[in-house]
């Protein structure tokens, strides 16, 4: 054991000489306002998104379907009979894009350096009360390794939201005849579940899944697919941020959307066929 | 000469123990000049005892780092165009090391975490000149080796600046060169559990910073980080392929050989039925 805290001590850095304690630093750039936009705006989002799935329900019992659109935070809906009148049924669906989202790698990003200042910014000073902080090492953030998990999940309600993108433009009726439609609604659920399959098809993990965890990559005929399949998935990597904004903007939207029509505030746009 | 055509440096000095001081500079500016230049300016011109350490003056020997205006930067490749000049200009040293003295600091320890780091393991006995691969496994690994050990990396992380972490973290950098061993497709080491208990990559938060100044432009947190992290959660996190590899009965980690693409015939058009798992976890 010696021997390993010998080596654990030579590989502590020694002390340089940064200024330390919140804010210090030498940088004469607007370094704050790039990690306190989208901290407000996912504020924003994340608390309507909230609201909506979760308290308004039991609350106002307004509804959260109408003209034959499903709000994507309900979707696929879960009822069943003496539901608890407190109890959403978004909250049943809604705790895995939650878990999907907090543990991505990206937001991970955005909500360390906004609300916990780990760092507010590059070669900026922080809170000194988190010299001794373990990150990532130890609980509760070690749970982030588990994101696979939420990924794997992540994709259920992402195969609902697609049925009913294919609803939205169908619009059967009880009797299950077809309506056919172009509605807003339509296009605002088939943009937002794009957006969303895009956000999920650029996840690190699952990018690490289907080909990152392999070493050679020539050398079976199954590798080589993975590799053509792990490429593709990488290019959507690249702008992880940028699917990861888009679609939290547009399932914001959507819900608005239903929620408006709902309240008859809205009556849908739509080409009859 | 007008207002226009001076710079005002605040050049950071001192020695270790000692007090360090801002030392103000009036340059005057040429075309092209970049922030090593100003500073020679100085050494001929004011202050012939100023300590800079440089070495190429073309972003390729990593030895100008420090920090401009307080980012991370390679001092030969800041232009002093690209500065705003109606205020002093900030020049220090990387500030998470220890000081040498003035602009150069002691990136010493930067060494000895890349000492601690498993070496290249092509296969025992597997003379160099049958060392096969194929250009797709090669290129990912490619982007890690643009390196050019300027440890900007080092000096922006947090972790490194600002935390007093119970345990040791090696650093982007050395994680840039993990990632590059590991993902190489005939090394048989397995560092992963170097990566969690004695480089503690569990430290890094992901916040990117090392990717944001990086001169060579690897994408250190996407390409080598975040890939370094799920294949330590592989092994030691993923309660599903634990339980697989004990339903398997797969060795613990680094017990298990690479299968090797040149052992088996070479050619990347067939498929040999070999090249299972080149990983105890490769399958998923
Ligand atoms: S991403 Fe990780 S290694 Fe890079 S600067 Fe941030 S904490 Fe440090
Ligand atoms: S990874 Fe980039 S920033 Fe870090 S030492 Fe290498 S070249 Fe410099
Ligand atoms: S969803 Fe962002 S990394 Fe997985
Ligand atoms: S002097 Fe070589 S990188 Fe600047």
């Amino acid at each position: 054991m010696t021997g390993q805290s010998a080596v654990l001590r030579a590989l502590r850095k020694p002390r340089g000489t940064a200024p330390q304690g919140f804010g210090k630093t030498k940088r004469r750039d607007r370094w704050a306002a790039y990690p306190i936009v989208q901290g407000v705006l996912f504020t924003i989002c994340a608390t309507y998104l909230l609201v909506s799935g979760v308290i308004w329900e039991p609350l106002f019992h307004t509804g959260y379907e109408a003209d034959g659109y499903l709000s994507p935070l309900f979707s696929p809906l879960i009822l069943f009979p003496n539901m608890p009148s407190w109890l959403s049924p978004g909250l049943l669906i809604l705790w895995i894009p939650i878990g999907f989202r907090a543990t991505c790698y990206y937001y991970r990003k955005a909500y360390y350096r906004f609300y916990f200042a780990d760092p507010p910014g590059c070669a900026v000073g922080e809170p000194t009360i988190h010299r001794r902080f373990a990150l990532e090492n130890a609980f509760p953030f070690i749970l982030q390794n588990l994101h696979r998990y939420a990924m794997y999940l992540a994709f259920i309600p992402l195969f609902f939201l697609w049925i009913d993108v294919i609803r939205a433009f169908g619009n059967w009726d009880a009797a299950g005849v077809a309506h056919p439609r172009i509605g807003l609604g339509g296009v605002l659920f088939l943009v937002n579940t794009t957006l969303l399959t895009g956000y999920s098809l650029s996840c690190h993990s699952l990018r690490h899944v289907i080909g990152g965890r392999i070493d050679c990559f020539s050398c079976t005929r199954a590798r080589r697919i993975r590799h053509t399949l792990w490429e593709r998935l990488t290019d959507l990597n690249r702008n992880h941020m940028w699917w990861a904004w888009t679609s939290l903007v547009t399932v914001t939207l959507a819900d608005l959307y239903v929620r408006l029509l709902v309240t008859g505030v809205l009556t849908d746009p739509a080409i009859r066929f | 000469m007008t207002e226009a055509h001076i710079a005002h440096l605040k050049v950071f000095r001192g020695e270790p123990g000692g007090a360090t001081r801002y030392d103000e500079f009036d340059v005057p500016v040429e075309e092209g000049m970049v922030i090593l230049d100003a500073l020679h300016w100085i050494q001929g011109n004011a202050a012939p005892d100023l300590a800079v350490r440089w070495n190429c003056k073309a972003a390729k020997c990593g030895s100008c780092s420090g920090e401009v205006n307080g980012k991370p930067r390679l001092m030969c490749k800041t232009r002093i165009s690209d500065l705003d000049l109606d205020e002093p200009i900030t020049v220090e040293p990387m500030r998470s090391f220890p000081l040498v003295r003035d602009l150069v600091s002691d990136v010493s320890w930067n060494y000895e975490v890349n000492k601690s780091i498993q070496a290249f393991t092509p296969p025992a006995g597997l003379p160099q000149e049958e060392w096969r691969w194929q250009q797709q496994d090669i290129e990912r690994v490619q982007e890690y080796r643009k390196c050019i050990e300027c440890f900007l990396c080092q000096d922006v992380c947090h972790v490194l600046r600002n935390h007093e972490t119970e345990k040791p973290f090696m650093g982007p950098r050395f994680l840039v060169r993990t990632a590059g061993l590991e993902m190489h497709p005939i090394d048989e080491g397995d560092r992963r559990g170097y990566l969690k208990d004695t480089g503690n990559i569990g430290y890094c938060n992901i916040t990117k910073c090392c990717t944001e100044v990086c001169p060579e432009h690897i994408k250190i947190t996407d390409n080598a980080i975040i890939p370094l992290k799920e294949r330590v959660a592989d092994e030691f996190y993923d309660p599903i392929q634990w339980a697989w590899r004990k339903l398997r009965g797969k060795p613990a980690a680094g017990a298990a050989g690479t299968p090797l693409p040149m052992l088996q015939g070479g050619s990347a058009s067939d498929a040999p039925a070999a090249a299972k798992g080149d990983k105890p976890t490769s399958e998923g």
